[in-house]
């Protein structure tokens, strides 16, 4: 599988990518500078976290115009795959490749922290190399990942199995409490109907290495290849 | 011939979108002995100027501006004037 990591001015988390698909499953991996147009040579995309333009006007909603956006889009429609996350996934709400949108966080804190997150289900090329409802721990590091979508979108998801992330306890327990940012419905990381558009605000390249303290987001890359 | 126009365009949280900066100020106002402050929504508010041939179409720009980029419709609401500068 050949990768490329996208990196927008003020992108800071594409080393980290880049340090999992090639330093340590030996990939072809491209960093992808946001004015660049030909990708064709690529089978996966990740747009990673950080503060693209500076989050200015609102996060990603800069970025989403950036010339290589055109082709992702293309990428996507060709039915290849694509990966957000965290300022990544706001990039894709904001293009209108997955529904919803991202928002301050309720306490309004940017937050920092390993939280549990439960595995909806390992129906996806995603998440195949999980147990459904499983409970694995990954950092989290945002100011806007209050996840947003109307009532009609959030039962769409919910009845398409489009939620495969949510917030919860250490046991699995989907509540108020175990929201850290007060997302509808505790929902982490959805994908698009097709299923080939991942977006999600928890970090799984930052927990694969178990240099870091934990590994739980390697299976999620261990899949794609 | 075309005609420039000032703009001030003001975006908003739609109603449904829980304004937590908003909430946050509310409640200081209130610990500052402002009891009668009932509600508090904050959103952003753009100046900018531009020209066109005509006000239809200046008003039908903006509205693609706003619609692209400076709000996003699925948490955000917008409205704005459309002022020729010559009448200033």
């Amino acid at each position: 599988m050949k990768f490329g990591v996208v990196v927008f001015p003020g992108s800071n988390c594409d080393r980290d990518i880049a340090m999992v698909t090639e330093g340590i499953f030996n990939q072809t991996t491209r960093m992808i500078w946001h004015q660049e147009t030909d990708i064709d040579d690529l089978d996966i995309i990740i747009l990673p976290g950080g503060f693209s333009y500076g989050d200015y006007l609102r996060c990603g909603a800069i970025a989403r115009f950036s010339p290589v956006m055109k082709s992702v889009i293309q990428h996507v429609e060709k039915g290849k795959l694509v990966l957000g996350i965290c300022n990544g996934f706001q990039v894709l709400t904001e293009a209108g490749l997955l529904p919803g949108a991202l928002t301050r966080n309720r306490n309004l804190h940017f937050i920092c922290d390993q939280i549990p997150i439960r595995i909806e289900h390992n129906n996806s090329l995603w998440t195949k190399g999980y147990q459904s409802e499983e409970v694995v721990c990954f950092p989290i590091a945002h100011g806007e990942g209050n996840y947003y979508a109307d009532e009609d979108t959030l039962k769409e998801l919910e009845d398409n199995g489009q939620i495969l992330f949510r917030y919860c306890g250490k046991k699995g327990e989907i509540n108020d409490e175990n929201n850290p940012n007060g997302s509808s419905k505790n929902i982490a990381g959805i994908i698009n109907k097709k299923g080939n558009v991942l977006g999600m605000m928890p970090h799984p390249e930052r927990a694969s290495d178990t240099v870091l303290g934990f590994s739980d987001g390697k299976a999620l890359f261990a899949n794609l290849l | 011939m075309t005609q420039k126009f000032n703009s001030r365009v003001y975006v908003t949280l739609r109603p449904s979108v829980l304004d937590t900066a908003g909430t946050a100020v509310k409640s200081e106002l209130h610990q500052l002995g402002y009891q009668g402050v009932e509600h508090i929504r904050i959103g952003k508010y753009i100046e900018l100027t531009l020209t066109a041939e005509s006000k239809e179409l200046a008003d039908k720009q903006l509205h693609e501006i706003c619609d692209q980029l400076l709000a996003n419709p699925v948490i955000e609401n917008y409205s704005f004037d459309l002022i020729p500068v010559d009448a200033q």
